[in-house]
């Protein structure tokens, strides 16, 4: 009995502790942000708030934007459905954030972006490809490509370079991204007088791949097209490999961390995929953003940070252009964007606040992602 | 045809695992008449041992090799019956003569404990990891059908565990006493048992087989994660229900009928989505006709 009344000062202490530091000082600007840090795609988070991060810091560091510092407020929705909804709505109703960056993952993005926009509080997603994310409402925005392109690319690619006639698509049914990448995939890939071998879906965060590889290999097909997150594609690419499937794999900007090359190891090798940028690319801008980001965080960064960078400076200069937070006015001023010198090259926001750029080609080889070829729009 | 024989050796293996984590979950049943919804964080936790103590092992045994499996299952078998026996010490003996609802609810919060205790980086950190290599992996064709020898192990360990299992319960001294309690408690305890004790014993016993279980998933699947548990856990209490709730043979018959079935449905064009959903609706329809589960027995209530 005694620890039940040792447990209940030290509940009342945290309980004032957390009421204590609750935000409110008016000489910042608050930025929300929202990210998968843990669960499933954790990479995919922990990749954009990083890059986020470093961008937040580098504009602080030169003075900040309207005379006032940002300060990042940053979520954890943990890759789960129901979580961005509630933390997006905290953030905006709670903490009073002038703008929200955020999610990788379609699913998740498209999940709070209705909130954002009956808010009138713009959200800048850096890596959601579903198009439908930004016919959300006029206040969501991205800097990354949609699916609809990278679907063609990938679809000319199969075409083109894996000279495949017959391909077998594998598609994540749980998750919008996956969906909209195989739909545009197919169109193209029918379209260019391909065949579909077979169409089969699994849940994003199963473990058991076997039973839709072993009736795709029952239907023989040249390559496979999987549109999913990395995780399941390692997974995938293993058992694959066990089966006996020795045809390529190749997917979308999902496949995109590190993760896939520390569980998939051999068993990915030699398979392609499209992404935002490469690291190994020459361009000013990116050697500068690899080198201040391998200092700060001891590791290469992924398209994911390059993405989360970019989103942060879109809205910084934003704001500067704007010359206030007021929701209407930066919305205005994001919509403006225009020639925007990123760190995943240069580009604009189209009339549909999506960003018009062009799409890198890796392939993995000797444990590495190896730059292929781009593709511009 | 030789994709249905593939199936089935790919739904088998599958199953046989949900039938080594079903046994932990019938077992607690039997004896405490509740459901120990942490069992499958157990399960998560016999992976990550092996994770870690694979390359330990390596030391004395080569890896992959027969010998260094066979320690890296002894191992973890054996933390994982110390942390199922720390788990009811800690979580569910304070509750023993509490409402079983307390207890259930007791289990789901230890269950999200373990979870999210364990994504943080300094545990094990939330991403996927690839489970070491235990065994030379040797993939070899028969009659137009792959098989690896792993699924012959999962197949095969499974076998043997349940036997000795049955032995256990059926044969010996501390078997008896198991059924005892699981019988009358109150009698038994007046015949000498300690209940503590045997209920300490029944939770090691099932949680060294949700480790077994942790090896040879990872093993099959190579992908580990602490949010593993939840999915493969659900899926082993349905196998548990399916085959009537405190039958050991029982656990074991609806594990592996669960995993076929889920495995054919995966492989359909069109239905590969509601693999699961299809799993639960047979689970519904077996329930619908036999109430007890495919082997349970009917049960009068205790007034």
């Amino acid at each position: 009995m005694k620890s039940r009344f040792l447990i209940l000062p030290a509940v009342a202490a945290l309980a004032s502790a957390l009421v204590g530091c609750k935000p409110g000082s008016g000489d910042t600007i608050k930025v929300g942000e929202f990210a998968s840090l843990t669960g499933k795609e954790a990479t995919f988070g922990t990749s954009s708030h990083e890059g986020t991060e470093l961008a937040i810091d580098e504009i602080n560091a030169a003075g900040g934007v309207l005379g006032k510092k940002l300060e990042l407020l940053t979520e954890d929705n943990q890759s789960k459905a129901g979580e961005p909804a509630n933390i997006v709505n905290k953030l905006i109703s709670r903490d009073g954030v002038v703008a929200v960056l955020g999610e990788v993952a379609s699913s998740r993005s498209l999940e709070a972006a209705p909130i954002a926009q009956a808010a009138k509080i713009p959200l800048i997603s850096p890596a959601s490809t579903n198009p439908k994310v930004t016919e959300v409402g006029d206040y969501i925005f991205r800097v990354c490509f949609i699916d609809p392109f990278q679907g063609t690319v990938m679809a000319n690619f199969a075409d083109k370079t894996l000279k495949a006639k017959k391909v077998a698509v594998l598609t994540d049914a749980k998750s919008d991204y996956s969906k909209g990448l195989a739909k545009y995939f197919k169109e193209q890939f029918v379209k260019n007088g391909g065949t579909l071998a077979s169409e089969l879906d699994y849940n994003g965060g199963d473990k058991d791949f076997k039973a839709q590889l072993t009736t795709i290999k029952g239907a023989a097909p040249d390559a496979v097209f999987v549109p999913g997150y990395y995780n399941d594609v390692a997974l995938i690419a293993i058992q694959a490999k066990e089966l006996g499937l020795t045809i390529p794999l190749f997917g979308g900007d999902g496949w995109e961390s590190e993760n896939l090359l520390q569980v998939g190891k051999d068993a990915v090798e030699g398979n392609y995929f499209s992404t935002h940028c490469s690291p190994e690319d020459t361009s000013p801008k990116m050697t500068s953003f690899v080198a201040s980001y391998k200092k700060k965080y001891n590791k290469t960064p992924d398209a994911m940070a390059a993405l989360g960078y970019d989103s942060a400076y879109v809205l910084a200069e934003a704001i500067k252009r704007a010359g206030t937070t007021e929701g209407p006015k930066l919305r205005d001023a994001i919509a403006a964007t225009k020639d925007f010198d990123g760190v995943t090259g240069k580009f604009s926001l189209d009339a549909k606040r999506d960003a018009v750029k062009s799409a890198a080609i890796l392939q993995i080889k000797d444990g590495k992602f190896n730059f292929l070829e781009t593709i511009a729009p | 045809m030789n994709e249905i024989f593939q199936q089935l050796v790919n739904g088998l293996a599958l199953g046989a695992v949900y039938a080594l984590i079903a046994i932990g979950y019938t077992m607690v049943y039997g004896v405490l008449r509740f459901i120990n919804f942490a069992h499958g964080d157990v399960f998560m936790l016999g992976s990550f041992t092996g994770y870690y103590v694979a390359p330990q092992v390596a030391k004395w045994f080569p890896l992959p090799g027969w010998g260094g499996w066979a320690a890296v299952m002894a191992v973890t078998m054996i933390v994982c019956a110390l942390i199922g026996i720390i788990i009811e010490f800690l979580a569910y003996r304070p509750l023993r003569n509490r409402p079983k609802l307390t207890v259930l609810i007791t289990a789901i919060g230890v269950s999200l404990l373990i979870e999210y205790t364990c994504q943080h980086k300094a545990v094990f950190g939330a991403s996927q990891k690839a489970f070491p290599t235990l065994l030379p992996a040797g993939n070899f064709t028969l009659g137009g059908l792959s098989f690896n020898t792993t699924q012959f192990v999962v197949l095969g360990v499974t076998l043997v565990l349940l036997a000795a299992l049955t032995f256990i319960v059926k044969r010996t001294r501390m078997g008896m006493a198991m059924r005892a309690v699981s019988h009358n408690s109150a009698a038994a305890s007046l015949m000498g048992i300690s209940n503590s004790f045997i209920i300490s014993f029944t939770f090691g016993l099932g949680s060294a087989l949700a480790g077994a279980g942790g090896i040879l998933y990872g093993m099959t699947y190579t992908g580990i994660e602490p949010l593993m548990g939840v999915n493969v856990g659900l899926k082993a209490f349905v196998a548990a229900v399916l085959g009537g709730i405190g039958n050991l043979p029982g656990a074991a018959l609806g594990g592996l009928v669960l995993g076929v079935v889920e495995t054919y449905a995966g492989g359909m064009s069109g239905i590969s989505t509601y693999r699961d959903g299809i799993a639960f609706a047979i689970l519904i329809v077996i329930l619908i006709f036999k109430p007890t589960g495919l082997l349970g027995s009917k049960q009068i209530e205790k007034v």
